[in-house]
């Protein structure tokens, strides 16, 4: 019964510790993780579509970049390209910084931390964005491309009236993937000291040593934001894709 | 350039490889074992059985690694019976061993569903023509079901392997000097994160690249019926007389 007494325990202390502020805590958090990730799915959006014309590009140079970012950036651990755009961004501030002599030559300038951590998560989720959205470009029919040209549309009116309505409407399921990984991608953002849920909960794991509360709980709230996510996105792609819809 | 700097970085990671492949090789056997486990209960057919591979699915994809790793480490040394077990608090104390269990747990949730849809995608017809030969259920499964399911898992799979190649990282948050953590102490000690993290980052690379070219090859030996037949140059032999 050692088992249920000290579960009894926990529980107990639970509701004094969330209510004695940990609890609007760990809620600042969430909005923090989730600007984490919104600003990182936004970052991702603009650089994924730009690899994936890349990618798409009759250019082998272009090609090459393309292929190429979307393979180092699904090839790394998440936590060195977070590491490589933090401390990095530290490193080439400092060094302007210095060169420049607007601090001292021993003064170290660093980068912000909410900065660095969405430009890397935010490179990180464009990488996967990016294979999303060609094989959404892929899946347009030749024939409705080939039909916009004979109408003689330019080059713009064929990607804004033909290709990008029909490109968003078959990457929603896929842009649902990616913002969940981005929304656990965020967690590593802990590291370079964004307020978010994973440090908060360290934080409050840390100085009330109940570590097993407050990482259930975050695991809890992480598993409650995926999951909100989830009929959010099913609905976006019900209505996105409503002309394709079977009539009941 | 530095030249000597990035070579002596270049090898102080990669004498921390080793490291990073034991609790890579670990962690995907033992996350291999309780995918095949989770999938056998979910293809049992048993309410219990799909409740449970649901919740289990739900829980460990829906939430960070690092959330699972460190309530693995941090939180359950938490319960005295755990710490008093002498099972359980060999394992729990050690942050290796926590690592190997968060990744193997974690990497079974994503296994067993591309199982899953790898079993269903196994064509009716064949297991009908299985059954229409009398095959009995364990030779309809070991000669039908597993192969093609096999090679119909094996794209997805890859992927997961190099997804935990990824999550090897991880462990230098819990204290493991693999590839990342010396990778991290070194930064720490020579300020120059741009180069030390580029070195750490060219062997990840290559170690990913390998493994997708192994698995892309293992994928090739599999599927010789999906390849362009070879050329007749050489003419048919005629069928050998029998009689």
């Amino acid at each position: 019964m050692d088992f249920l007494n000290s579960l009894m325990d926990q529980l107990s202390t639970a509701y004094e510790l969330l209510a004695a502020g940990w609890g609007l805590q760990l809620l600042w958090g969430i909005g923090w993780t989730l600007a984490v990730t919104a600003v990182s799915m936004m970052i991702g959006a603009m650089l994924g579509s730009l690899v994936a014309a890349a990618k798409l590009s009759q250019r082998g140079g272009l090609r090459f970049i393309g292929e190429s970012y979307t393979t180092v950036f699904r090839g790394e651990p998440e936590l060195l390209v977070i590491y490589l755009f933090y401390y990095g961004g530290t490193q080439i501030l400092t060094g302007v910084a210095r060169s420049t002599g607007s601090i001292g030559s021993t003064d170290i300038l660093n980068m912000p931390s909410f900065l660095g951590g969405v430009l890397a998560v935010g490179i990180i989720s464009g990488a996967y964005q990016a294979e999303v959205f060609r094989g959404s470009f892929l899946a347009i029919h030749r024939g409705e491309l080939e039909a916009a040209r004979a109408y003689g549309m330019s080059a713009w009116l064929r990607f804004r009236l033909v290709i990008m309505p029909q490109v968003l409407r078959l990457a929603v399921p896929g842009l649902g993937n990616v913002w969940q990984l981005t929304i656990k991608d965020s967690a590593l953002i802990s590291v370079t000291g964004v307020a978010e849920l994973m440090l908060t909960a360290n934080k409050a794991a840390r100085s009330t040593h109940h570590s097993l509360l407050f990482y259930t709980v975050a695991g809890i709230l992480y598993l409650v934001m995926t999951s909100i996510s989830t009929p959010i996105f099913d609905k976006a792609e019900r209505y996105t894709s409503r002309s394709f819809l079977r009539p009941k | 350039m530095d030249y000597n700097f990035y070579l002596s970085t270049m090898w102080s990671v990669l004498k921390a490889l080793p490291l990073t492949l034991e609790i890579w090789f670990f962690g995907i056997a033992f996350g291999l074992i309780i995918a095949t486990g989770l999938t056998w209960l979910r293809a049992s057919g048993s309410k219990f059985g799909e409740y449970f591979t649901r919740a289990y699915v739900f829980v460990f994809r829906g939430s960070p690694l690092l959330v699972q790793l460190y309530l693995i480490y941090f939180g359950l040394s938490q319960f005295d019976f755990v710490r008093h077990s002498p099972i359980l608090w060999p394992i729990l104390r050690d942050p290796m061993y926590c690592t190997i269990v968060a990744m193997a747990l974690n990497t079974a949730a994503y296994e067993s569903e591309i199982f899953r849809g790898a079993l269903r995608a196994v064509p009716v017809g064949q297991i009908e023509a299985a059954k229409a030969f009398g095959m009995s259920a364990f030779t309809r499964f070991r000669l039908v079901t597993l192969p093609i399911a096999l090679r119909l898992a094996l794209p997805a799979y890859s992927t997961e392997i190099i997804l935990m190649t990824k999550a090897t990282a991880l462990a230098s948050m819990v204290t493991i000097m693999e590839m990342m953590g010396t990778a991290q102490k070194i930064q720490h000690d020579t300020f120059r994160p741009i180069e030390v993290l580029t070195c750490a980052g060219v062997i990840y690379l290559l170690l990913n690249l390998s493994i997708a070219r192994l698995f892309a090859w293992v994928e090739y030996l599999l599927s010789p019926h999906l390849r362009p037949a070879p050329e007749q140059s050489q003419q048919i032999k005629p069928v050998p007389e029998v009689l």
